[in-house]
């Protein structure tokens, strides 16, 4: 699923890194822990979190996540932004809950990352 | 090669510039992406724990063809039981810590899975040392 395809699903609005149409994401984690992030392979991954600092773009960076959905209305900052961009993650904000946003992508055809 | 990072005391706006540095030098170094985010999961969780912890310290990260060794050396309250600290799930970390989405108790057990040596030598009330090494082959 591209990630524009998620961003349309969830309602939510593209910031940071411009959209990459030929990324494939198949599968997603949810979790506002980030040392849990770090634990599995990322690959083809969408993080959905309500976590919303500078540390969910740094982990995200060491996980090699590209897409991430930030949940429950959460508003980046400038800092958070510019990191976005500087380290090309693709941010979608969504006004929706974690278990919305999740359940939406899994009815979708996303896989759970176990 | 060598290099040197600082570590301050509760500076979670820089956590992480170090491991991102070192996994610029690596992808630059054309070393396999497996052992590249071994590498920056284990440096990145030690250096949260020594920011969310310790008092101050440094980082020094070598690397040669072979491997890397990256030692963070803290000055903090050092760790009174490792075996505890060594399990998933045992956490000592602050709310303010929690918030910033660590304290979780994951991150000496992901250290260790990361890498293919790890030491870890505490005294309580003077700090941490904790030794990484990641071979490449």
């Amino acid at each position: 699923m591209t990630i524009k395809e998620i961003a349309r699903l969830v309602e939510g609005e593209i910031v940071g890194a411009p959209a990459d149409d030929t990324y494939d994401v198949e599968k997603a984690f949810a979790s506002d822990l980030m040392s849990d992030v770090l634990r599995f392979s990322m690959d083809e991954t969408v993080l959905i979190t309500g976590l919303c600092n500078n540390q969910t773009m740094r982990t995200s960076e060491m996980a090699d996540l590209r897409v991430v959905v930030i949940g429950r209305d959460k508003q980046p900052d400038e800092d958070m932004l510019e990191l976005a961009e500087d380290l090309d993650i693709t941010l979608i904000k969504s006004k929706f809950s974690i278990f919305k946003i999740s359940g939406i992508l899994y009815e979708a055809g996303i896989k759970p990352l176990y | 090669m060598h290099y040197t990072f600082e570590i301050e005391r509760g500076n979670f706006t820089d956590a992480g510039q170090a491991s991102s540095s070192v996994k610029r030098t690596l992808k630059q170094l054309g070393v396999a992406p497996a052992n590249i985010k071994r590498t920056v999961v284990a440096l990145f969780e030690a250096e949260i724990n020594a920011i969310a912890h310790a008092y101050g310290g440094t980082i020094d990260v070598d690397i040669d063809d072979q491997k890397i060794v990256m030692v963070v050396a803290d000055q903090g309250p050092g760790i009174p039981n490792l075996d505890l600290a060594m399990q998933e799930g045992w956490s000592t970390a602050s709310a303010e810590v929690r918030e910033m989405g660590y304290g979780a108790g994951m991150g000496l057990p992901n250290i260790k899975k990361n890498t293919d040596d790890l030491k870890i030598e505490s005294t309580v009330g003077v700090g941490t040392t904790v030794t990484m090494t990641v071979f490449f082959a």
